[in-house]
């Protein structure tokens, strides 16, 4: 029989990255003892309440680091040996070697910055044609080496040249990193940028659109958008993730009244202590915070950092409660669903908000609900946070309302997605007149795409359909989330959203 | 209150003027156009009843004489529309202006404007004035989308409220204008002008056919001269899809080539047109 190490090793569709990831995974599954899981803990994992999202047994950092990088700028780095970077070459360089030694659960960084605000100074002293040959090289090297899709830029919201380049670069290269985000607001933003954004969202998938008064008003100004859609602070992070499975959760209720007033607050429960206890653990136990030198340099802040509570499968748990068997009459096409959604979210949130988390104290000493994307594994059981199933989308409209319902309840992100159809690449004013209406219904992150593009958005993340057709052929991909984007295109059915076509969307 | 027969509203349009719209077809016009593609919405119903044999889904019925449509069990498979010998639809929605506002509302929020269109929109001129004053009030735009037939000039109150006006010229040769829409386009013409004139127009369509390489040049020609730097042409390839039958032996089963477009679309620019658009 070979062993677990022997079949990482031989595995031919692994890069040699993968290959060493996989294997510190492994080693790290090993020890048992430093963080050991209660029994209900055990329990509720086997039952498949409970999930970890592959955090690893004993979490050496905090899943997801936000440093300030414009201290990088302003101060440079000892740790780094970096002086005060003077050019846009200087900025750019500096930047791609400070990414590599970021960590995070990918072992790549999943943000990169605001980079018109830390770029466009430099920018501004350069030609155009020079500042978009150094940014060609910069967005290359970050495309071919941060090789992970849940690497995150974020712009905005206002205009700047150092976007604009950034955006024509993106639609030249169609590269699938870094992930982008624009944070819109339609009182800062420029209706003409807005139009360049959507423009460039159709041809490559991204930016996709933050509903930047909403993160304000939830996080204040210094908040960013990292990994999928990742709602967190400036200086800060997400400790850990786990989630709770709610189809699964559906199934240990008898009735609607005992979901909510025992099974929810039963198992919410167990979660907001297992959170505690690996937070815990972060920052007693591990070496991060203790040593490392974004936290000595100041790059972060331990008060800045927060939990983060994941749920899936909101959808398929209101259908199961109700009883509804035929998805096309439930949840998201159902009144009676959709309102029990509110409600479980409601009462969801009321439990996460009355617990005092552990080392948040920059976040209010609260943990925040986040709407997880769903993992391959997770096949058509459980849809991704509270979507409606993939597939099974109302017209636009009344997706985007549905939407909006839910988007509020989650500060450390959640998001939907819209396939278009060509046609829609020539109109981007129609595309903005569309996310403006979205966000002032309370809708708090937009992404779409085309139908025919290459680079397309999985569940939060972006993949090329080029990459995945190298691993069908059992070829090796550079970019490690086109693995999970293979399984969420095979078990999940995450390629075959709606189409917003004009012929469909009559009434 | 006054209802029109309405083929139906597409909430999210991107393609019936700028932005975001609301779509409204109107049922009825007085065109037969060769290539029409919703040939459907030419008449009103005659309740002959040959398309409620042919329901799957027992979506239709005759009472009283009359064909009846149960929305609720129709699953949109069309073979209504496939079997009217007389080129309408039982699908249609009777709507007054406050059910039209009630669509509105609800997508408020994602458009910038309204477009009707049709059918033709002008069979019903009282009802849009009605409408477009309401909807202005709304803070959202309007336009319509027109063959042209019937004389702008009578409804000035109407344009008053009326943002804008796309206006199809099919033809400028009154002949074949005739043999390819049934009637004549003097007023279509006189309208061009007209809405020009009052700086209504956002912009006026040609279809471009299969062997009418004459025609194509001459309307192009024609329409040029009087566009101009005024608003935006628009040069738009024939396309076979949902064309009847007898017509596409007459048009043919492809789609113009970009040779044919490229030429007219230089016509235009020579002639002086300064904001040309190919689709």
């Amino acid at each position: 029989m070979a062993t677990d190490v022997y079949k990482i090793i031989s595995d031919t569709t692994l890069t040699y990255h993968q290959q060493v990831k996989a294997l510190a995974g492994l080693a790290e599954s090993t020890d048992l003892e430093s963080l050991p899981l209660t029994d209900e803990e055990k329990a509720a994992m086997q039952d498949g309440i409970l999930c970890d999202l592959n955090e690893g047994r004993v979490p050496y950092r905090p899943r997801y680091i936000i440093p300030d990088y414009s201290i990088l700028m302003e101060k440079g780095s000892k740790f780094l040996d970096l002086p005060v970077p003077t050019t846009l070459l200087e900025a750019c360089t500096y930047l791609n070697i400070m990414y590599k030694h970021v960590p995070s659960i990918t072992t790549f960084p999943v943000y990169l910055g605001n980079l018109d605000e830390l770029l466009e100074p430099f920018v501004q002293k350069e030609t155009y044609e020079n500042a978009k040959a150094i940014l060609k090289m910069f967005l290359l090297q970050i495309d071919r080496t941060l090789t992970d899709s849940f690497v995150h830029a974020d712009i905005g919201p206002k205009d700047s040249l150092t976007a604009r380049i950034l955006l024509e670069l993106s639609c030249e290269m169609q590269c699938a990193m870094p992930n982008l985000t624009l944070k819109y607001d339609p009182e800062v933003t420029s209706d003409d940028f807005a139009k360049v954004c959507a423009k460039a969202m159709l041809k490559v998938a991204k930016p996709s659109f933050a509903n930047h008064k909403m993160f304000c008003e939830d996080w204040g100004e210094d908040y960013v958008i990292a990994s999928c859609y990742n709602g967190l602070k400036l200086a800060g992070g997400g400790y850990t993730l786990p989630r709770l499975r709610m189809y699964e959760l559906s199934l240990k209720a008898n009735s609607v009244e005992d979901f909510k007033t025992r099974v929810l607050p039963h198992y919410v429960g167990i979660m907001l202590k297992f959170m505690d206890k690996r937070i815990k653990f972060i920052v007693e136990e591990s070496s991060f915070f203790k040593s490392n030198f974004l936290v000595t340099e100041g790059f972060v802040k331990r008060e800045n950092f927060t939990g983060m509570f994941g749920m899936v499968g909101l959808a398929e748990c209101c259908n199961h409660l109700l009883g509804i068997t035929d998805v096309t009459k439930g949840y998201g096409h159902n009144e009676q669903a959709d309102q029990l959604g509110v409600e479980i979210m409601e009462e969801l949130e009321k439990l996460v908000k009355a617990h005092e988390g552990l080392y948040c104290e920059g976040c209010g000493s609260r943990y925040g609900l986040h709407a997880q994307v769903g993992i391959d594994s997770d096949g058509r059981e459980n849809s991704p946070g509270t979507r409606i199933a993939v597939g099974n989308e109302p017209i636009m409209p009344l997706h985007i309302a549905h939407s909006a319902k839910f988007h509020k309840f989650f500060p450390t992100g959640t998001g939907d997605i819209f396939k278009f159809e060509e046609t829609w690449e020539n109109t981007p004013d129609a595309v903005v007149d569309v996310i403006k209406g979205a966000m002032s219904m309370g809708m708090r992150y937009f992404s779409g795409y085309l139908e025919n593009n290459d680079v397309v958005r999985v569940t939060g993340y972006l993949v090329k359909k080029s990459e995945l057709a190298k691993l069908d052929a059992n070829g090796q991909s550079l970019n490690n989330a086109s693995i999970f984007g293979k399984g969420a295109r095979d078990f999940s059915n995450a390629l075959d959203r709606r189409v917003e076509k004009y012929e469909e969307n009559s009434n | 209150m006054k209802r029109i027969p309405i083929n139906r509203i597409i909430p999210f349009s991107n393609v019936d003027g700028p932005g975001n719209r609301l779509a409204i077809f109107v049922q009825k016009c007085p065109f037969q156009c060769w290539y029409c593609h919703n040939p459907e919405t030419i008449n009103m119903c005659i309740h002959c009843g040959k398309c409620v044999d042919v329901c799957p889904v027992g979506a239709l019925s005759k009472v009283d004489g009359e064909v009846k449509w149960n929305q609720e069990l129709c699953v949109q498979c069309d073979a209504c529309i496939g079997t009217c010998e007389h080129m309408s639809s039982p699908k249609m929605y009777w709507m007054s202006v406050d059910d039209v506002i009630a669509e509105i509302n609800k997508n408020r929020m994602f458009i910038r404007g309204i477009t009707v269109s049709g059918g033709e929109c002008m069979e019903y001129p009282e009802f849009l004035l009605e409408l477009f004053t309401r909807v202005k009030a709304m803070g959202l735009t309007c336009f319509l989308d027109s063959n042209g037939y019937y004389d702008f000039k009578k409804y000035p109150e109407l344009l008053d409220v009326c943002d804008a006006v796309m206006l199809d010229v099919k033809a400028s040769d009154v002949e074949f204008h005739k043999q390819l829409t049934s009637q004549g386009n003097k007023t279509v013409l006189s309208n061009l002008e007209y809405l020009i004139s009052r700086n209504k127009m956002y912009e006026v369509r040609t279809v471009l056919l299969n062997g009418y390489e004459d025609m194509n040049e001459k309307t192009v020609r024609y329409v040029s001269s009087i566009v101009q730097d005024h608003c935006r042409y628009k040069l738009i390839k024939y396309r076979p899809f949902g064309v009847r039958k007898e017509y596409l032996e007459k048009l043919g089963n492809r789609i113009v080539s970009d040779d044919v477009l490229n030429r007219c679309a230089d016509i235009a620019r020579n002639c002086g047109v300064k904001d040309v658009v190919v689709v």
